[in-house]
């Protein structure tokens, strides 16, 4: 049976996709940091004109995707994997949809204030 | 069929048994630190916004979150979180083409990650918030 409620309903391809958004996210990470090392005491000249050049808008919505998927794909995991009816009793898969429902409006919350931030105005 | 295989194991008893393995241990921080790092997300989001709106929001943000101690201290708490879930998921990655997959060599790889991202951590807190 498959699960309706994992990313793409299929384990092998929330395997890669969980991978995949792994890596974006790892030298996202990297790239930011690393920009905040080399800085120093950061001005707001630096960081919005490095923040807002085309490049890396593009590379914080492929980041802001990637949370969406990776999260998704981990979280669900982790609901599927302690919120079930042998730990929490007969209450539990009501429990847990309700908890992923909650999970993926935070997400598109997420993404949405992501995308206001650097694409609004 | 009857199993005697335990099926209800107190929480005590499982913390007893993991907190043993370096292999359970670096698997649950990897998960705790996913989850934490998803629950600040709006705090960096806030950051991100508050930075780039405009000369006074970002010189308002710094006052506000990086002026006192516990912004300092939340946003390291976003940032440990995330450099624990960096390095576990390396070794994840790496796990994934057959490395490290035997118990020895396992537990080694669990305890290299723990600490690398326990010196990581470290110097996060020496950066961010002293």
């Amino acid at each position: 049976m498959k699960s309706a409620t994992s990313f793409s309903r299929s384990g092998t391809s929330d395997w890669l996709a969980q991978r995949v958004s792994a890596v974006i996210l790892a030298v996202y990470f990297v790239v930011i940091v690393g920009w905040l090392l080399l800085a120093g005491e950061v001005s707001y000249e630096a960081w919005h004109s490095f923040m807002t050049c085309t490049a890396m808008k593009v590379f914080t919505l492929l980041a802001l995707l990637s949370l969406a998927a990776h999260s998704w794909v981990g979280l669900w995991t982790v609901t599927t994997d302690y919120m079930t009816t042998r730990q929490m009793g007969a209450s539990a898969n009501f429990l847990r949809l309700i908890v992923q429902i909650g999970m993926a409006l935070v997400i598109f919350v997420y993404v949405v204030w992501g995308i206001m931030i650097l694409w609004g105005n | 069929m009857k199993s005697n295989r335990p099926v209800n194991l107190s929480l005590g008893m499982v913390l007893e048994v993991n907190m043993k393995s370096p292999v359970a241990m670096a698997s649950i921080l990897h998960r705790i630190s996913g989850i934490i790092v998803f629950l600040l997300i709006p705090v960096l989001l806030y950051i991100l916004q508050g930075s780039l709106a405009s000369e006074e929001s970002f010189a308002a943000i710094k006052d506000s979150v990086f002026g006192g101690f516990i912004g300092r201290f939340v946003v390291f708490v976003a940032l440990a979180g995330l450099i624990y879930h960096f390095f576990a998921g390396i070794k994840h990655l790496v796990m994934d083409f057959g490395v490290a997959e035997e118990l020895q060599s396992g537990r080694t790889m669990a305890t290299v990650t723990i600490a690398v991202a326990a010196v990581f951590i470290a110097l996060a807190f020496f950066w961010v918030v002293l």
